[in-house]
Parts: C-alpha cells; structure tokens; sequence
C-alpha cells in the first residue's frame, strides 16, 4: 500500500457529525479512551511519560505549526526531573493561527476541542506538566468560549484537576486570548505574550525547552500536531507512518487551500501528496484558468511558478527542495490573471504591519520593502527599485535578526521580484518618477555587482 | 514596527481620559478573581484583565489603565506600553459596529481592496479607526482572520461574516442596525 493512497479523514473524522463539539458526542465516538488507558496504566507503570515520547517519537511526527521539527525530539529537549532544581513544566499550545492563508486550527478547535484537549492531556502526561495553556489568537472570540466550555466539561468528567480519573495526577487546562499580534505565533514571543507583556521574540538560546515560560522548561506545540499525538496514541505509530510519502514526512496533514481555486477549503491527505491531488480536491483553479503562481506555506514562504509546482510533492522536504517551505501548508493560488506586484505589494504590507520593532533590519527594512513596492505599482517606479529592493531584503535575512520573521518577510518579495520579474518592469515602464529619466544606470550596475557578488543570496 | 505593531484599530493618540474613575462591577470583579488562580504571577493576567476592562467599558482609556496597574501591581507606563503593543485593544470608543474587513494575501485575491474601499465610501469617508457621526460604524482595515477560504472575510466586533463581496455590501451594511 502506498502511503499517499487517499485516506478516510482522521483529524477531520468529526466533521460534520452533529454537535460534535461537545463531550458526549466526543465520548461516544470513542473519546477520551487513549487518555484513560494511559492514565489507568501510570499507577502499575504500564504507561509512562518515556512510553508516550517514545510512540511520538517512533510515528515520525513533525510539527504542523511552521517548521516541521521533530515532535518527539523536541520533548526530549526538556531536561530530566532532577535536573530542573523543582520547576515545573509547562505546555502551550499554539492557537495563534494569524499566519496569512492559515485556516486549519480554527476548523480543529470548532468542530472537535476535545480533539485538542486529549492531545494536550496526553502530551502533558508524557511531559510531566501540571498546568497546560492554549494560546488562542484574539479575533477567535468565540472559539475560545467554546473551547472554554469543552475545559468546563472536561473537569465535570474528570478528565482534568486534581487526582484525574484516580491516578494521582494533577492536570489544569487554560485557554489564554492574545490580542491581535501576528508576531505571537512565533514561539518566544507567545511566552512572553503569556507572561503580560508585549510580543517581542526573545533571543535563543535557551530555548524554551530549558527555560521558557516563568524561567521554566516549556514546550510549545502547535493545535493540529497535539491532535495528531492523539491519533499515534490510539492507532499506533505504525499506522501514523503507514500514512505520507516516506519515513521522514509522515501521518495525515490538513492543507489549507485558498485564492483562485473553486472550492477553498481545508483538505486532509496523506503528507506528500502531489500538487495535483490537492488541486484537484480543492475543484481546480477557479473558472478553469491557468496557474500563475502558488504560495505553498502561507505569506512567509516564497513563490513558486507554475511549473515549479508541477507533481511536487506536498511535504516539508518536497516543499524545501523547491527553495519554498509547507510552513503552516497554507496554499493560495494564484491563476494567470493576478497581478503579481500587487500581491507582492500586499503581503509586504502585512510584515510591515505586524514586525514587534526590536531589530533595526527588520523594523526599517520591511516599511521600506513596502513602501517602494507601493511606490513601484502607484507608477512612480524608479529604474534602479527593484536591485534595491532585491539588495535590501538581502541584507534583512540569514541570521541578522533576534527572528525568523525578517526571513519571512523577504520570501515573497525576492520570490516574486526574482521569478515575476518582467511584471514589475512593466510598472516601470510606464512609471512617471520625476528621476526616470535620469535612468541611473550607474546605481543600477552598483547594485548588479553586489547581486553578482552574492551580497543579497 | 513596535508603534505600527501597535497600531490600535481605532484611536490614534496616548491614553485619552474617560474623565472619571474606574473599577469593575461584581461580576467582573469575580470574573478578575478567577483568572488570578490560573497563572503563577499576576502580571500574566494583565491580556485576559484588558479583555475585562474592554468587556466592560467597551474601550481601555487612562483610568482603565490606572486600574488594572493597580489590580496587578504593575506601573501603568508597563500597562500602556502592552495595550499599544496589541492592535485589538480599543484605545477611543468605537461605533456600536466595529466593522474590521480583512485584506490579506487570499482575501486581497477576492477583491477586498475595493470591498475596504467601498465600504468606507458608503460610510461617507471616515478615516480609518474613525467613527461615523451617528456613532453607528467604525471601518477599520486588518490582518488574516483565518477564514481565508471565504474571502472576502469580514468581522463585525466578535462576529465573522463570509464572503462580503462588493455587490453585497450594501445589504450587508443594511443588516447592522
Ligand atoms: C513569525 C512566526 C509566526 C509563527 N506563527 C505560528 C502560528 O501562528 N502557529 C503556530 O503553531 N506556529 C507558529 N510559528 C511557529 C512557532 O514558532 C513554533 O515553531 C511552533 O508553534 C511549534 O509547534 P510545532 O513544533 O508543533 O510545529 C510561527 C513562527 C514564526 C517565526
Ligand atoms: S526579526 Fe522582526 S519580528 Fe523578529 S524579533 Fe526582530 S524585529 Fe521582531
Ligand atoms: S486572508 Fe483574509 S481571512 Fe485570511
């Protein structure tokens, strides 16, 4: 059997079942019964926390928040009992969803909480934490009342407090609403967001694993790979691995597809299906046009032609081998009648917008993208804008900034300008800059010799 | 930036007065209690306690400011300093709709340029974050809100609408009332 055949949906296998947010549907499905069977088994020491990092472990799972780490390694990274001088643990999951084209936790956490819950419980157990947080972005007003709801019910049963289902354990759950900061996903800067504070992403090391939240070893998870501890827990990692195109990209994955498609939506699949399965699941591009170019990870990851989509296959590695990332596999689709610049122009908004401000690269340079980007679609181009916007963003990336966000940020604008470029040329062209006419070659072959140079690779 | 991070949707400028002293009702006040035994350090309340004060008082104002500082022992230069940092924290009153239209990547594909555009039209021009002079509406522009696959994606304070294009916006503003 291939790992990519179709499958039955897993994460998304209560979609659509009545009230299938509530606990009692939640248990009649057959609920619950992995976090009672561990927690039943930790008295006799059938079930241990090594047993369940070890079954994450061996499934293969990799982080479905952005960048694809290894789940079960991550929580290895947590230092042992002894050595973490009576600090507690803590869990957080990643509910901060603002990543844009991403729409696949908000669908786990309306239509099956408890899904989330149970996968939090059980990381928690094989984690040795006694007080988990979700973090939920803020504009999810009533998700977090609904998820607020599903923790009340779960206590009711049990399923969380003190002493949980008699095995000794102590277990709290807490939703925490962020209040509009994209820079929240990112994981340093929801710890310190947690903590009552502003955004800002901290500098690594340590990394949270030693000492995150309140000084304290701290995993963060992202909603649907906590879902998928649940599946391993239930089925096995045989059966995880069985699912995705090799060993190293495994288990089912929601892809969130969006743009020009006929039916935008999240889809479940194997991890690594080919571009066309997903297309095609999403009912093809929209009025049956061409593809002109495809964001395969959400805002942050670069661009890629037509061609370059061809049969790729839709993991982390498959996307990485294009020089893209499957990031939060937030898929916009762009058909032949977009405006690249302007989308180009769009996304360097949104960094603009939302940068915390700490580093100089990446406070000054993203305005700048943006604002010569706006300038270049207004028709008031400059000949020599598009080698300074190339140059500039080459001096943002690569390690010059507290975080990955500046990285994100000159994805699209390198990809777009680099792949697209005879669209922005066009705006050029028939650019009415006061300076145009100067033409400033000189600049121009300045700034060549530095791209030449790789200054900006 | 931290300023353009902290680009409130609505009100432009510092901690404007509501020109009276502030503290919770009792229900919010329990409300405040509850969440204290959820975190190991007051300030790690203070996100959840400026929901309250926005709860109740529909906007953070200085005097709010003042007061949650006091409730969790924090100064209020801190408290401010976090309020600007979150663009969903009110810092003027807003319209009894708040309507918050997104224009991200995937909604931009959809047309929400001129849905933003349109719809302040039909409001008469607001700036954004202003509010029309019936206190009815204020427009405001914002970032993905992760319905992206039904673009154009729209929010009116807490609640989602799908797929306002332009040609429904007239009824659609209709609908508020
Ligand atoms: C700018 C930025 C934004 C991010 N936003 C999110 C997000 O909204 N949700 C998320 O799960 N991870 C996000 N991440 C990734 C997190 O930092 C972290 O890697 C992830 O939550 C870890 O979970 P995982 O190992 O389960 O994937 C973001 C990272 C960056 C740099
Ligand atoms: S790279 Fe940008 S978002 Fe990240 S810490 Fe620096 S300024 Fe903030
Ligand atoms: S881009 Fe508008 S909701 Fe995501």
């Amino acid at each position: 059997m291939s790992g990519l055949s179709p499958i039955e949906p897993v994460l998304l296998a209560r979609l659509g079942r009545p009230d299938s947010a509530s606990i009692e549907t939640y248990l009649e499905d057959g609920g619950y019964a992995s976090w009672k069977k561990v927690l039943g088994g930790s008295k006799s020491g059938e079930w241990t926390p090594a047993k369940v990092t070890d079954l994450v472990k061996a499934s293969g799972l990799r982080g479905r928040g952005g960048a694809g780490f290894p789940c079960g390694m991550k929580w290895t990274f947590v230092p042992p009992k002894e050595k973490r001088g009576g600090k507690p643990v803590y869990l957080l999951c990643n509910a901060d969803e603002s990543e844009p084209g991403t729409f696949k936790d908000r669908l786990l956490m309306e239509t099956d909480p408890h899904q989330v819950l149970e996968g939090m419980m059980l990381a928690s157990f094989a984690l040795d934490v006694k007080h988990a947080y979700l973090y939920i972005r803020g504009e999810m007003v009533h998700v977090a009342e609904l998820l607020n709801k599903a923790v009340a019910s779960a206590y009711a049963k049990g399923f969380l407090g003190k002493d949980v289902l008699g095995s000794g354990l102590d277990l709290d759950i807490t939703i925490h609403r962020g209040a509009g900061a994209y820079i929240c996903g990112e994981e340093t800067a929801l710890i310190e967001s947690l903590e009552g504070k502003r955004g800002h992403p901290r500098i690594k090391p340590p990394f949270p694993a030693v000492s995150g939240v309140w000084g304290c070893p701290t995993v963060v998870n992202n909603v649907e790979t906590l879902c998928c501890v649940k599946h391993i827990l239930d089925r096995g990692p045989e059966w995880f691995k069985s699912i995705g195109r090799n060993e190293k990209n495994t288990g089912p994955k929601l892809f969130c597809v969006s743009g020009h498609v006929e039916k935008p939506g999240v889809y479940e699949a194997p991890i690594g299906v080919p571009w066309e399965t997903l297309l095609a699941m999403a009912g093809g591009v929209k009025g049956g046009r061409k593809i002109k170019a495809v964001i395969p990870g959400g805002a942050s990851a670069a661009m890629l032609t037509a061609k370059e989509v061809e049969n790729l296959p839709m993991d982390f590695d498959g996307v990485a081998a294009a020089k893209s990332m499957l990031g939060s596999a937030a898929i916009i689709v762009m058909d032949e009648t977009t405006d690249i610049p302007k989308a180009v122009t769009n996304i360097a908004k949104f960094f603009a917008h939302e940068s915390c401000g700490q580093c100089t690269p990446c406070r000054e340079g993203t305005p700048w993208m943006h604002k010569m980007l706006k300038r270049v679609v207004n028709g008031e181009g400059k000949k020599t804008d598009l080698d300074l916007l190339l140059q500039i963003a080459g001096q943002m990336g690569n390690g010059m900034t507290i975080c990955v966000f500046a990285d994100a940020a000159i994805a699209p604008v390198l990809s777009g300008i680099t792949k697209f470029r005879e669209e922005f040329e066009a705006y050029i062209a028939k650019s009415n800059h006061p300076d145009f006419a100067l033409a400033a070659e000189g600049l121009t072959n300045r700034v060549a010799d530095r791209t030449a140079a790789g200054i900006h690779s | 930036m931290a300023e353009q991070a902290g680009n409130s949707r609505v009100g432009e400028h510092g901690a404007l007065s509501c020109g009276q002293a502030l503290s919770f009702s009792s229900p919010t006040r329990a409300d405040f209690e509850r969440l204290l035994t959820r975190y190991p350090t007051k300030q790690a309340a203070l996100l959840p306690s400026l929901w309250l004060a926005q709860r109740e008082w529909g906007w953070i104002s200085r005097e709010a400011v003042d007061y949650v500082a006091t409730l969790l022992e924090l100064s209020p230069a801190f408290v401010w300093g976090v309020v600007t940092f979150y663009t969903m924290y009110n810092r003027a009153p807003v319209g009894r709709h708040l309507i918050q239209v997104c224009t991200s990547i995937s909604c931009h594909l959809n047309g929400a340029s001129e849905v933003y555009a349109e719809c302040r039209k039909r409001l008469g021009d607001p700036k954004p974050g202003e509010t029309t002079p019936d206190g009815k509406f204020t427009v405001v522009e914002v970032e993905c809100l992760a319905q992206c696959d039904k673009a154009p994606a729209v929010m009116v304070n807490d609640d989602d609408h799908f797929v306002i294009t332009k040609d429904k916006l007239e009824a659609f503003l209709g609908s508020l009332k």
